[in-house]
């Protein structure tokens, strides 16, 4: 009994000692980085948006939808280079919260995951993370089309 | 002016990530199904609606702005062609982004090669 009381202090010990060493996230830097990255890539697409309405003469609805497909691939094609990992170490949350992570997110286990095959690798892996976004997302929005139901 | 608030919105999106992966334990799929599953919820209680006529692009691009395209789709689909509407809306308003990452991001896929981060 005594032997375990011990054995367990020790491990609190251990537990401190290991903490003084284990580097803290820099919350406040990655906070910044984060804020002023994402913004960034915000108005970005709306300089975008608001370039493709005033030259193409889209509408709004199809010039939101142009800058969303362009953010998209742009975020793809920037994963299978290479340099979005690169980027996302930098931006942390600035460019994984954006339209942009959750392509990045779909190609880069795809790609990982290569040597198993174009269907079982590629096809299936391209769905490992978007593939619960997609769920999720899907089914909360019948579960708004259900509620709009309800209340007509 | 308008900049400044898409930019302000957009940021403080992506702020809130950022405060959820370094002080929860929280992993970054798991944010992002949160985000997109907020951004529908707040759009059902009709908050999100405001944000967008704020923060335009600031408050759409982000993952929120894709599950109020969802909810916001399922939910005009229903007023306007019943019931059915429920299931047709949410993926036929965000079709197009969709579609894109899933054909163009298998063709990047299946072109380029692993690369360790540099």
């Amino acid at each position: 009994m005594k032997n375990n009381k011990t054995k367990k202090q020790e491990a609190k010990q251990y537990e401190a000692y290991v903490k003084e060493f284990t580097p803290k996230p820099k919350v406040l830097v990655n906070g910044v980085k984060a804020f002023i990255t994402g913004g960034l890539i915000c108005a970005a697409a709306y300089a975008v948006q608001t370039w493709l309405i005033r030259t193409m003469n889209l509408g709004e609805d199809a010039a939101k939808t142009w800058v969303t497909v362009l953010l998209i691939c742009t975020a793809q094609l920037l994963t299978g280079l290479g340099w979005f990992d690169t980027l996302a170490k930098f931006c942390g949350a600035g460019c994984i919260v954006p339209i942009t992570g959750f392509a990045n997110s779909m190609v880069s286990p795809a790609i990982e995951y290569k040597a198993e095959g174009p269907v079982l690798g590629v096809g299936a892996k391209l769905f490992s993370v978007a593939g619960p976004v997609l769920v999720c997302g899907i089914t909360a929005s019948v579960v708004a089309g259900l509620i709009q139901w309800c209340m007509r | 002016m308008e900049y400044i608030k898409v930019f302000v919105t957009g940021g403080m999106i992506c702020l809130i990530g950022q405060l959820l992966l370094d002080l929860t334990k929280l992993t970054a799929p798991r944010i992002l199904v949160i985000f997109v599953v907020s951004g529908a919820v707040l759009q059902i209680l009709g908050l999100y609606e405001p944000l967008v006529e704020f923060g335009k692009s600031g408050a759409t691009v982000p993952l929120p702005g894709f599950g109020y395209a969802l909810a916001k789709g399922a939910m005009e689909a229903v007023t306007e062609k019943g019931i059915m509407g429920a299931l047709t809306g949410g993926l036929s308003s965000a079709a197009a982004g969709i579609t894109a990452a899933i054909g163009f991001g298998y063709v990047v896929a299946l072109l380029f090669s692993p690369k360790s981060i540099r």
